[in-house]
């Protein structure tokens, strides 16, 4: 114990007076160190990392080589159409397991800890958003390089994919937002990702992401047509391979300004509420 | 000396439910403060308001003179808790837990990670350290989270239930733990359902029910509560029960009870019945396997003041 009491003085400064002046610091620092925390479980456990690298790859081998053929009639015509929005439903269903994520936490009492130590109280989400965005750009890369590999090809140029990378990780940032909600909502981490895959279900699979919009039967085209989803689609597939972007695009970033502004401040609150 | 914590007419509600109706709570600077009680009598919601995890709706608090609801940010610096279940995140090793909190409390990365591995070799963890914390038996588990709440040396910790749901063995190891800590100068918030784990290691008890404090006191003066000392006897032949029944009523001026089969037993005024006794035991020729003084036990004491039996065990106990 005595060996390691200087360490301690030194290390832990009891300083009230610059605290305010300090805080925003120490939210960006304490946030980066959760973030670090998020990103050695996504490391460490099989299902997270399998969610985000091996479930993308099951998708598209799926949908281009399993269906791909009987949809388009030519398994590449399918992948180039197929990948651009496979990226948007991958980056989807990752984003609801922040909710999960958050509830385990709480649930586990490591939430308590975190509360009784002198850190921000919003440091914890804050590190679970950045930690996040890992998650999402990992899978973004995994699913790209493994659509390169079987012959997918950026019709447009570099940076406009790049931009439908970023227009995808906005979108899915906003449904974070809903997760955590959720997430703060229910008891069980169990209930946060069936509730969120009820909500996932209708959004990323009752959208063009699979089949061009004019096959499908009236009522659910009506359906198809406001979803936001569709436009992500649209825009992605716009963005990546060619074709109209100005509508789609301008959507999306509606939405998602949209669904932020009414989601974040709900999620803040019950997070406030619940922690 | 001064209080290390204290808190004045804690009041605390969820919906219709009082869990605190004007609880005060104190200790002293390097003492154990035990707060006995049953489930649901308030003490997890009493610990959650010192550790700033929730807010009173009535009474004030304090930790080191700092307010728990206005300087909140400073009590945090001062505190450690570790919560009735073990709260360590599984999907990370011992060290990773460790380290993480260290870094959390603004440490250097080496300075966490030595800090880590000191309280890893000290709570007898070393060999466990690169293991997943999902992987700990619960022993285990409760030690690393223990180990959690001092990463920051702490000047007061609660201990929310530590020892609940421990091996007898384990709950051994636990104790020693929260006596080296009150020697290094820590004050110790001690939970308890456990009125031995309370006279084992607190220097006060204060005992909770309803959401009130009901008694207060060292651990002997609570005893003193349920009245004076009780003589216990038990005659090596069964059959001698109904001449050490009357012996010992004469004595004491007391029906004499049966608290368990084949032993008597009689409040007494004074240590001097001890010798009449044994004087007129030896006079009558009865040969006793068990003679006995004691004071009475917390458990005693907990009964004559709640009405209730603390434990399970110990009704099953009375009513064989």
């Amino acid at each position: 114990m005595t060996s390691t009491l200087t360490v301690d003085t030194a290390g832990v400064p009891a300083a009230p007076t610059s605290e305010t002046e300090a805080r925003p610091f120490a939210l960006i620092r304490h946030s980066l160190i959760l973030a670090g925390r998020s990103i050695l479980k996504i490391k460490r456990s099989p299902e997270q990392l399998i969610d985000v690298t091996l479930q993308p790859i099951i998708f598209t081998v799926l949908f281009v080589y399993l269906f791909g053929g009987a949809i388009s009639g030519s398994q590449h015509g399918y992948l180039q159409f197929v990948l651009p929005a496979l990226m948007v439903q991958t980056v989807l269903f990752a984003s609801l397991s922040i909710g999960v994520n958050l509830n385990t936490d709480i649930q586990k009492g490591v939430f308590d800890r975190f509360r009784s130590l002198p850190i921000p109280r919003s440091a914890p989400l804050v590190g679970a958003v950045l930690g996040d965005i890992v998650r999402f750009l990992t899978s973004i890369v995994v699913l790209l390089a493994f659509g390169y590999a079987i012959g997918f090809r950026i019709g447009t140029d570099p940076f406009r994919a790049l931009l439908a990378c970023l227009l995808v990780l906005a979108f899915a940032l906003s449904l974070s937002w809903v997760a955590v909600l959720i997430g703060m909502l229910v008891k069980e981490p169990g209930t946060v990702q069936g509730v969120g895959f009820l909500l996932m279900f209708p959004l990323t699979f009752g959208s063009s992401t699979f089949v061009p919009v004019d096959t499908l039967p009236g009522w659910l085209q009506a359906w198809v047509k406001v979803n936001p989803v569709t436009h992500l689609v649209e825009a992605s597939r716009g963005l990546m391979v060619g074709g109209d972007i100005a509508w789609p695009v301008t959507q999306s970033l509606l939405w998602t300004i949209g669904i932020t502004v009414v989601f974040a401040p709900l999620a803040v609150r019950a997070y406030r509420r619940r922690t | 000396m001064s209080y290390a914590f204290e808190a004045e007419g804690l009041v605390k509600r969820f919906g219709t439910t009082t869990a605190l109706a004007g609880v005060d709570l104190a200790a002293r600077e390097g003492t154990v403060l035990g707060v006995l009680g049953p489930n649901g009598a308030g003490k997890t919601t009493a610990v959650r308001i010192l550790a700033t995890l929730l807010r009173a709706d009535e009474g004030r608090a304090t930790v080191s003179g700092l307010d728990v609801v206005t300087q909140a940010a400073a009590v945090r610096r001062q505190i450690g808790l570790t919560g009735q279940y073990a709260s360590v995140d599984e999907d990370l090793t011992g060290l990773e837990n460790l380290v993480m909190i260290g870094r959390l409390l603004d440490l250097s990365k080496r300075d966490a990670r030595a800090r880590a591995l000191h309280l890893l070799g000290q709570f007898d963890l070393t060999d466990a350290r690169e293991r997943l914390a999902k992987t700990y038996s619960g022993g285990m588990r409760r030690r690393l989270d223990l180990a959690a709440s001092l990463v920051g040396r702490p000047a007061v910790i609660y201990l929310d239930e530590p020892t609940t749901g421990l091996d007898p063995g384990k709950r051994e190891d636990v104790w020693q733990l929260v006596r080296r800590l009150v020697e290094d100068g820590t004050t110790v918030l001690l939970t308890t359902q456990y009125l031995e784990e309370a006279d084992a290691l607190a220097d006060e008890i204060s005992v909770i029910d309803h959401g009130k404090v009901i008694a207060h006191g060292t651990p002997a003066q609570l005893k003193q509560i349920v009245g004076g000392q009780t003589l216990e006897v038990r005659p090596a032949d069964p059959a001698d029960l109904a001449v050490v029944g009357q012996l010992l009523t004469q004595v004491a001026q007391r029906p004499a009870e049966s608290p368990g089969r084949g032993v008597l037993s009689v409040p007494v005024d004074s240590d001097a019945a001890l010798t009449t006794v044994v004087g007129r035991l030896a006079e009558a020729g009865i040969a006793v396997t068990e003679l006995s003084l004691r004071l009475p036990s917390l458990d005693e004491a907990f009964f004559a003041l709640t009405g209730t039996r603390a434990t399970d065990e110990t009704t099953q106990e009375s009513a064989a």
